[in-house]
């Protein structure tokens, strides 16, 4: 059995990062971990999923309908994209930045009211933060998918410095103190 | 200590290992890392290639003067590299030559579906299948070590999952291979009817050898594995199918993992297969395996439980086979759809949108342009392959001459470079009224920004001769070559209406660098005066994720809007700036 994490959002949001990050925090803390990602047209600004999972051994690296203990959603649309694969004991994490979809944009269909509500109506387990002011504190709105990794952080069991290790591995020097200062003010 | 490696970067580790030292890609999703990665090893001389062909010629032309080398490509692309791999598997090789091939079943980034492992079986190729990092290093390995044995080239097939997933490896050493002495050998390497029949003959030999391996060695050494638990249901699968299986059965299952899936053993699998009640053929795309055992009398299920479209899961294999699905959350919010978008700032929005305003249909190609096709644009009418935006407009003009003036081919720099120049060459020969624009963006752009002939770089960033496109264009014939910055909206359209206009064929190069590239320097975000905009949505015509409206004005989201100025162009009344 594994434990399964999703992180869903837009095309361009830094899912990646978080996942790659993700990954180094779980290998560190002598874990079977496999990462899934998306490359290619997917990531024009569409619907993207990047999948973690750890534990003793993990054979498949996707995540399917009911799988997933933790969904970080970037997004809030696409947190209820994906919640269905949630289990029904999952913690659902959403940054209530909304991004208009083309459809939306082009007025073909609309973006739904009340997102929230309805999520937490689903039973889910939901936590709720605006993770783009915090990003801007911390210097640029690319810092959200740190806040939402330092969000992330304060509800899994591992000691801090190990993230902090991993933030240190994955950004580009010239970017750290800033992710540092994003980390931690999403694990506040 | 083991590390995390993305799949492509464990080829690539593989590639180092095993002492190669020369490579030739196209890039191509989900294959492109395994070079990108390849590069940054200075023991191995890495290309991009202007197309998938002539990189596996490269490849065979190393791997006769000795060295061990590679090349890399998506599933299409290994179309276009199917004239040398027909014969590269009759010379045979000198240093061993690997040719990577990724498929990309559900189609993530693709045009078609199509299964890789049939070229294997065709072109009488040794194909070996990885099902994680782990594989893909040890198996790129290996294929050096059997391809030198068995004097063939080894093709080795991912898929989007095993590619674009990380797990853990266990990396090693560099084995020193030094150059195998370069012999004239004209009847290895002269392919023509008298030597190639000797050669055919050779190849046949070399199947059955390679069958007895696939029975018993590959046994040996771990490629094809049978683990036994519950036998009430067997499970033949190569791949990432093995990975869902074993997370959807457990050892409810027993397996047979088969790390190379041509040649395919016969014996191993019926005897696999009558030791269980029920055999279960898990593989994605077409039922190769499948036939296989179906040629041999062995009871099997296959297609008639999984479909051959799309990719597979864990969830899938366990409702198919066990009858069980997850319990999980809903709501019943209607939730729009997201499809991928032209990137905020990307300058085919402008040339999609004076397309759009001049009305003409547009024969499409492969690239970040495609999107071009999706709403609100929507200028695209077809989309095939490389390089068939302009021999397909060629075509359509020809056959249709009613049609020219109305019509364009639109395609990217190295796209057109890639396999778009032989198509304007037929153009300009055969004489056909057609409109060809090239949308130079200075990179190639949707595989994730590589190198190209055009960029005056090589892989590795170094200073490369670039390919002057005007002069190219010029040089085979076409007289009428005009260059435009697409975002200058009034100047693109009145240089498309000329070219359509006359009477020649013209070439239109709308030259502007992605918006993503570090290089280019963006503008301050954009905002609407709320007071000047009168509502009219002009500026949402364009499509831009960036620009919305909001109780009936437009707004420009500060986090996207990278200032390109296009939607200023569009707003009669000033209102942004």
């Amino acid at each position: 059995m594994s434990t399964d994490i999703m992180i869903v959002g837009v095309g361009g949001q830094g899912t990646l990062l978080a996942s790659r990050l993700l990954g180094q925090v779980l290998t560190a803390q002598g874990f079977d971990v496999k990462v899934s990602e998306v490359h290619g047209m997917s990531q024009r600004g569409g619907s993207v999923v990047t999948y973690v999972k750890y534990g003793q051994e993990v054979t498949s690296p996707i995540i399917q309908e009911g799988e997933a203990d933790y969904i970080l959603a970037f997004e809030l649309l696409e947190a209820a994209r994906w919640l269905p694969f949630l289990k029904p004991s999952g913690k659902l994490i959403i940054n209530t930045q909304k991004l208009n979809p083309m459809p939306v944009i082009t007025g073909a269909e609309e973006y739904p009211a009340d997102v929230l509500t309805a999520l937490r109506a689903s039973g889910a387990d939901v936590t709720a933060l605006d993770a783009l002011t915090p990003a801007l504190e911390a210097g640029s709105a690319k810092a959200v998918n740190v806040v939402l990794l330092g969000a992330l952080a304060k509800r899994m069991e591992f000691p801090e410095e190990v993230w902090l290790n991993a933030l240190e591995k994955t950004v580009p020097p010239r970017f750290l103190e800033m992710n540092q200062k994003a980390f931690a003010l999403g694990r506040s | 200590m083991k590390q995390l490696y993305l799949g492509n970067e464990a080829v690539a580790r593989g590639l180092w290992e095993a002492g190669v030292a020369f490579g030739s890609s196209y890039p191509g999703t989900p294959s492109t890392e395994v070079t990108e990665y390849a590069a940054t090893y200075d023991e191995i001389e890495c290309e991009w290639a202007p197309n998938e062909k002539v990189a596996m010629e490269a490849t065979l032309g190393a791997s006769i003067a000795g060295a061990r080398s590679f090349c890399g490509m998506k599933h299409v692309g290994l179309n276009v590299a199917a004239d040398p791999l027909f014969t590269a598997s009759y010379t045979g090789v000198n240093g061993g030559m690997l040719a990577i091939v990724a498929d990309d079943p559900g189609m993530h980034s693709s045009q078609n579906e199509q299964d890789s492992r049939h070229y294997a079986r065709a072109s009488k190729t040794m194909m070996l299948e990885p099902a994680d990092s782990a594989d893909c290093l040890a198996y790129t390995r290996l294929a050096f070590d059997l391809g030198e044995h068995f004097d063939t080239p080894v093709l080795l097939r991912l898929t989007t999952r095993v590619a674009h997933s990380r797990s853990l490896v266990q990396s090693g050493e560099r084995v020193g291979i030094p150059l195998k002495p370069y012999e004239k050998n004209p009847g290895k390497y002269v392919m023509m009817p008298a030597m190639a029949r000797t050669r055919h003959v050779f190849v046949e030999e070399r199947i059955q050898k390679q069958i007895a391996f696939c029975e018993d060695e590959a046994f040996a050494n771990g490629l094809n594995r049978i683990e036994w638990h519950d036998r009430k249901i067997g499970v033949i699968a190569a791949g990432i199918c093995y990975q869902y299986a074993k997370e959807a059965l457990g050892k409810r299952a027993s397996y047979l993992k088969l790390g190379c899936v041509y040649p395919l053993p016969a014996k191993a699998i019926a005897d696999f297969a009558a030791q269980c009640e029920t055999v279960y053929i898990l593989e994605e795309l077409d039922d190769y395996i499948e036939q296989h055992c179906r040629a041999l009398g062995v009871n099997v299920i296959g297609k008639d439980a999984f479909s051959p479209l799309g990719e597979y899961s864990q969830a899938l294999i366990a409702k198919v086979i066990l009858g069980e699905e997850k319990s999980n959350l809903t709501t019943d919010l209607p939730i729009p759809g997201r499809p991928p978008v032209l990137c905020v700032g990307c300058p085919h929005r402008a040339l999609f949108f004076s397309l759009k305003k001049i009305g003409v249909a547009v024969s499409g190609d492969i690239g970040c342009y495609t999107l071009g096709a999706l709403a609100p644009l929507g200028m695209m009418d077809t989309c095939i392959c490389m390089g068939a935006s302009i021999s397909a407009l060629h075509g359509r003009n020809k056959a249709n001459p009613g049609l020219a003036g109305k019509s364009v081919a639109v395609l990217g720099d190295s796209t057109f470079i890639h396999s778009g120049v032989t198509g304007l060459i037929n153009i300009a020969y055969n004489q056909s009224n057609s409109v060809v624009i090239i949308l130079d963006n200075s990179i190639t752009g949707m595989t994730g920004h590589q190198e190209n002939p055009t960029t005056g770089k090589n892989i590795k960033g170094e200073p490369a001769p670039f390919v002057s496109l005007e002069k190219l264009c010029e040089a085979v014939g076409i007289a009428d070559v005009r260059v435009v910055d697409p975002n200058e909206l009034a100047v693109t359209e009145r240089t498309i209406r000329a070219a359509l206009a006359t009477d020649q064929p013209a070439v239109i190069i709308s030259r502007r660098p992605c918006a993503l590239l570090k290089t280019v320097k963006h503008a301050p975000p954009l905002k609407v005066n709320k007071e000047k905009c009168a509502g009219c949505k002009a500026c949402m015509r364009i499509g831009c994720p960036a620009v919305s409206m909001k109780e009936g004005k437009a707004e420009i989201d500060f986090t996207q809007c990278v200032g390109c100025g296009v939607c200023t162009q569009l707003c009669r009344f000033g209102a942004i700036s």
